[in-house]
């Protein structure tokens, strides 16, 4: 009888449980790949990032709200007049998740490590302005010098992607001084986080942070898998939601869905000016003509773009930078406005002129051109697609080519060979240095005419002088009216014809707390110290 | 025992040929050595150039087939670059995930077809025929990407679009193979005799359309596992399937060359068997 | 069953006729973009609603139906002939002409073509007229597809070949590739006929996925591989009704096409 009792009150006890979905706080999302790697340094890939940012323990930490670099394990900061040296004082007793002591001498091993020239990784490269060695010099168990071989503006924004790992700890990158540590990993699965026991922040009322005991990420490629499983409540947010979904979702349970506003990222066109490149000598004529792209510019409907890809959640880009970027957005400029007779006008200051339907230039070539694309994304697909028939009204023939994505960084890179290109940004980083390699005329991502040796152009050189200008200069406001003047030339000029400036959409499940999505990466778990989950049933939304 | 060991070395010699031939199709392939990482705007000239030369690495084709080969007689498979993990490890996590899935799949799809094929030619009525030919239509016409989400969706489990991508053409030779039989004159005095319907197909049906319906069964097993990559890709099931479609968009050389012999095995066991059984079978009726 | 046939005969004349004459009976062109009622459900105005670009859809099928209804029996029956020629040949000549085509039919199967896809695309100029790319599409569809049916045509001649009626007409003087032609491939029909029939849905979706490669149909040319592929959204978006068209549009031609050429049978 007592047996039976036991048993009836285990049975009950375990389906209340299986009732409640799952036990402690857990947040649950998906990274959409397989990390490739744990150690923080040498982090290249979305899924790595996602741990790097939930593990890793950072001297600097950018708060993605305000945009401000606030004190994370260093409590102060003080950069050296010639802009080479920065002085950390560092956070006294804390320690890694597996109790071993942090100091200055992390420190120093970490960037040691960071700057080996043999890694070439991109965050390391954000330091390097300039060639030579970088010297760390520990004044004390928690002060560290780092002198750099040249000047690097914005520099204390940038060790908010360098997570410090012990040197003396057994566990190596394993052990951590962010708010979780890796527990487990089943590759094509799961990781999975758990709270660091040695964390050193706590809440206004001296709490330790984390609230939540665990973040669990699965790995899930299919963004409908994600979305129907958002639905279901088998996740509990979406750090990227499509504007399609983010729609149906906003129609059936606005309490989900988020739209914070135009985020970082843009999509633009350019067209290929490589000297050299594949591509008959009076298209190249026309690509390297300001005019023809001014023209092609103000042909396209960024209106409609805006609303009918992203069924509204885009702006018109004005420029390189998205007002979303507070502090180097130029506010001065507009995006273009659309006016196809105004384009034609352009053109025929060009010598091109309109015979029937098709335009042509002076030497009687019909404007034709291709566009090639990433296929699988839907959105610049349709806008290819659109720009395709905007510019069909005034008698350009434009032919949409879908690529794998292999093929077209292959031939965007290396073999030159196509005519335009629809691409995006994603940018992570708010400081114009981290643009360096796309700006430089002599740069390998300076996409419409990369490795230059000396500029082509007058206004490339000019950029090429503002960008150098403002990397040296430690002025913040001097450094943006640099930067203002280099927005200002790529409008004029128009290498890149911004389309639009995506908003940031992202779902967030009604019992988590705290959760506040913003427009920098990572949108929704920014603030993961402080975000909890009320224990909830697996309901669907 | 003879005849075994010819077939086991001509396996062999067409499993290096088509190891070679994919890793030249992969090498002469454009985006070879792209790497999205070149795209980071962060990344300094000397950093993407050495991602370049990292990548392209293995450009030499026949030095690398024969680098590999060696590797591979002493059971190193190489290391994917697409996912930092070395090959023998990802393919003996995966693999029996896929051979479930796909099996089962197979089984499923079989059991289907050879039923609605037998039961629309047995039934000799036109509205059988009609509506058997309809639902195998329709399953023909779903592209395996829907037929994998919907089963997402309703949690059912993926080996049922396998299934339902295989049960239409195997139906459709199953069904034709069974109702050119049934029209031969042999069965029409087995009819005439009184043989009924059960005896007339196990018989002389089956018998005479083995031989085919056995091809048919080696390249179903091709069939299923090219279904199997759309499925497990958009399904999330760590599978061959997937692994081949990540490698194939990352032009990930090493992790190709092993699946392509890896399905080269797979494929001419399932073909040369069925052969086999071919012969035995008509061995027994002469 | 003359019945049924007469209407999938019917059918497949209708359709034929609906979209040859496309530009009659389209209310709009496919390209055109109705850019204020993206996605709409059906109307008056549009019978089948309009696509994410506001296109007209009932347009859009009507002018894809020309493109898929063409060129996918087209390559389906190029690969048919393939197939009969390597299945064929090898089973009726046997011994190591046999051994040699099958083992390069199994190769042939395991090859992973899409880097042979890449390499076509490569090759082709970025600017092809959407005609050529078609073309080219699914002229590898019809070169790449023959292998799993030879091996079937092949098992199927290999039997034949020491039949009855095949021995009767080699006595008789036949030789060769008239005894082929005459006596062994007309008893191969049911298998070509499946090769073929499975072939065309096949080679339509097979279209619309070759557009990651930059083959296939390009924007704004829309075909019935395009039209399929919206419905992998609608597990997420819910079902509407009306994108189910193209799907059953396809099912009743692929259906109309194996009733019309299906073995006559004897019905009790």
């Amino acid at each position: 009888m007592r047996r039976r009792s036991l048993s009836m009150l285990l049975f009950l006890c375990l389906s209340l449980s299986a009732a409640f979905g799952q036990s402690g706080a857990e947040l649950r999302f998906y990274l959409h790949s397989d990390p490739k790697t744990f150690d923080p340094l040498l982090v290249a890939d979305d899924a790595s990032e996602t741990i790097r940012y939930l593990t890793g323990g950072v001297l600097v930490r950018v708060n993605r709200r305000t945009q401000q670099a606030e004190p994370e394990l260093a409590t102060s900061w003080t950069i050296s007049r010639d802009g080479r040296s920065i002085t950390f004082d560092l956070r006294e007793h804390i320690y890694y998740s597996d109790g071993t002591p942090f100091t200055a001498e992390d420190v120093a091993a970490t960037i040691e490590r960071l700057m080996d020239p043999a890694l070439h990784l991109p965050t390391a490269d954000s330091f390097r302005s300039g060639s030579g060695v970088v010297h760390t010099h520990v004044d004390s168990p928690v002060r560290i010098t780092i002198t750099f071989p040249a000047p690097v503006a914005g520099m204390d924004k940038l060790f908010d992607q360098v997570a410090i790992v012990s040197s003396r700890s057994a566990n190596k990158e394993r052990a951590v001084l962010g708010p979780f540590y890796v527990a487990d990993y089943k590759p094509d699965s799961y990781v999975l986080l758990k709270r660091n026991p040695n964390y050193w922040r706590r809440d206004a009322a001296g709490r330790q942070l984390p609230y939540l005991d665990a973040v669990r990420l699965g790995i899930q490629a299919n963004r409908d898998i994600e979305m129907m499983n958002f639905r279901r409540g088998e996740i509990d947010l979406i750090n990227w939601l499509d504007s399609e979904y983010y729609d149906r979702l906003a129609a059936q349970s606005p309490a989900l869905a988020h739209d914070a506003g135009p985020g970082l990222d843009s999509e633009q066109v350019w067209f290929n000016q490589v000297a050299n490149a594949p591509i008959p000598a009076y298209k190249r004529a026309w690509f390297r003509s300001t005019t023809f792209r001014g023209a092609v510019s103000e042909a396209i409907n960024r209106a409609d773009l805006g609303r009918v890809v992203y069924r509204g959640h885009a702006q018109p880009a004005a420029g390189p930078v998205s007002p979303a970027n507070k502090f180097w957005f130029n506010a001065k400029l507009h995006a273009p406005s659309y006016d196809p007779t105004g384009a034609l006008r352009l053109l025929q200051q060009d010598g091109f002129r309109l015979e029937g339907a098709s335009l042509r230039d002076r030497e009687g070539h019909a404007v034709e051109f291709s566009i090639i694309t990433n296929a699988g994304n839907k959105a610049r697909e349709r806008m290819a697609t659109m720009i395709q028939q905007d510019l069909g009204k005034i008698g350009i023939t434009v032919h949409v080519v879908t690529l794998d994505f292999a093929s077209l960084i292959e031939r965007i890179t290396e073999s030159y060979n196509y005519e335009g290109a629809l691409l995006g940004t994603a940018n992570t980083d708010l400081d114009p240095n981290a643009q360096m390699n796309l700006w430089l005329s002599s740069a390998e991502n300076h996409q419409w005419n990369p490795r230059q040796k000396v500029p082509e152009t007058a206004w490339e050189a000019e950029i090429d002088r503002l960008m150098k200008e403002q990397a040296s200069s430690l002025e913040l406001a001097k450094r943006k009216a640099c930067f203002d003047r280099v927005q200002e030339i790529v409008v004029e000029q128009q290498p890149f014809i911004y389309l639009v400036n995506k908003n940031a959409l992202s779902a967030v499940a009604t019992w988590v707390d705290n959760a506040s999505p913003v427009v920098l990466r990572p949108q929704t778990y920014w603030n993961i110290q402080t975000l909890n989950v009320r224990v909830q049933t697996a309901s669907k939304h | 025992m003879q005849k075994i060991v010819q077939h086991l070395a001509a396996m062999a010699a067409v499993v290096l040929v088509g190891g070679l031939l994919s890793a030249t199709l992969v090498r002469l392939a454009p985006g070879f050595g792209a790497d999205e990482q070149q795209l980071d705007p962060r990344l300094s000239s000397e950093s993407v150039e050495a991602l370049r030369q990292a990548r392209t690495r293995d450009s030499d084709i026949p030095r690398f087939y024969l680098h590999y080969l060696g590797r591979a007689l002493r059971g190193d498979l190489g290391e994917s670059r697409t996912l930092n993990r070395p090959v023998r490890q990802l393919l003996a996590e995966r693999l029996p995930v896929t051979a479930r899935l796909v099996g089962a799949g197979l089984l499923v799809g079989w059991l289907c077809a050879v039923l609605l094929a037998v039961g629309a030619t047995m039934a000799r009525k036109p509205a059988c025929d009609l509506l058997a030919t309809l639902v195998a239509g329709l399953f023909l016409s779903v592209p395996a990407a829907v037929l994998a989400l919907l089963f997402v969706f309703a949690n059912a489990p993926a080996y049922l679009a396998i299934a339902l991508v295989v049960f239409p053409k195997v139906f459709s030779y199953t069904r034709n193979l069974l109702a050119k039989n049934y029209g031969s004159p042999h069965l029409v005095t087995a009819y005439a005799k009184g043989v009924g319907p059960l005896q007339i197909l196990v018989w002389h049906v089956l018998p005479v359309a083995g031989t085919q319906l056995l091809a048919v069964a080696g390249i179903s097993v091709s069939i299923a596992l090219g279904a199997a990559i759309p499925v497990e890709a958009l399904c999330g099931i760590a599978g061959i399937g997937q692994l081949a479609w990540q490698a194939a968009l990352g032009r990930d050389l090493p992790l190709l060359v092993n699946l392509t012999v890896l399905v080269t095995v797979i494929t001419l066991t399932a073909n040369w068997g069925s052969s086999f059984a071919g012969h035995g079978l008509k061995a027994r009726e002469a | 069953m003359r019945r049924v046939r007469q209407s999938a005969w019917l059918l497949l004349a209708l359709v034929a006729l609906g979209s040859l004459g496309a530009r009659l009976w389209a209310p709009a062109d496919y390209a055109t973009q109705f850019r204020e009622a993206p996605n709409s459900a059906p109307s008056y105005q549009h019978l089948l609603g309009t696509d994410e670009l506001g296109r007209d859809r009932f347009s859009r099928v009507l002018y894809g139906t020309r493109i898929s209804l063409l060129m996918a029996p087209a390559a389906a029956l190029l690969s048919t002939l393939l197939a009969t020629l390597v299945g064929g040949i090898a089973g009726y000549l046997g011994g190591w002409w046999e051994r040699t085509a099958m083992a390069a039919t199994d190769l042939f199967l395991s090859m992973p073509w899409l880097f042979l896809l890449l390499a076509v695309r490569a090759m082709l100029p970025l600017n092809v007229s959407p005609i050529t790319s078609i073309a080219v599409t699914f002229l590898l569809l019809g070169l790449l597809g023959w292998a799993a049916s030879a091996r079937v045509l092949c098992a199927g001649a290999r039997g034949l070949r020491d039949s009855d009626f095949v021995l009767q007409g080699r006595a008789s003087g036949l030789r060769g590739f008239r005894l082929l032609a005459i006596h062994v491939m007309p008893n191969l029909k049911p298998v070509l006929l499946a090769q073929f029939w499975i072939s065309i849905p096949v080679f339509i979706i097979s279209e619309a996925n070759l557009g990651i490669l930059g083959l296939g149909v390009s924007e704004p040319l829309p075909s019935w591989g395009s039209l399929l592929r919206e419905l992998e959204s609608f597990t997420s978006f819910g079902f509407e009704a009306w994108k189910l068209v193209p799907l059953a549009l396809l099912v009743l031609v692929v259906s109309s096409f194996q009733i019309i050429l299906s073995v006559d049978e004897v019905h009790a």
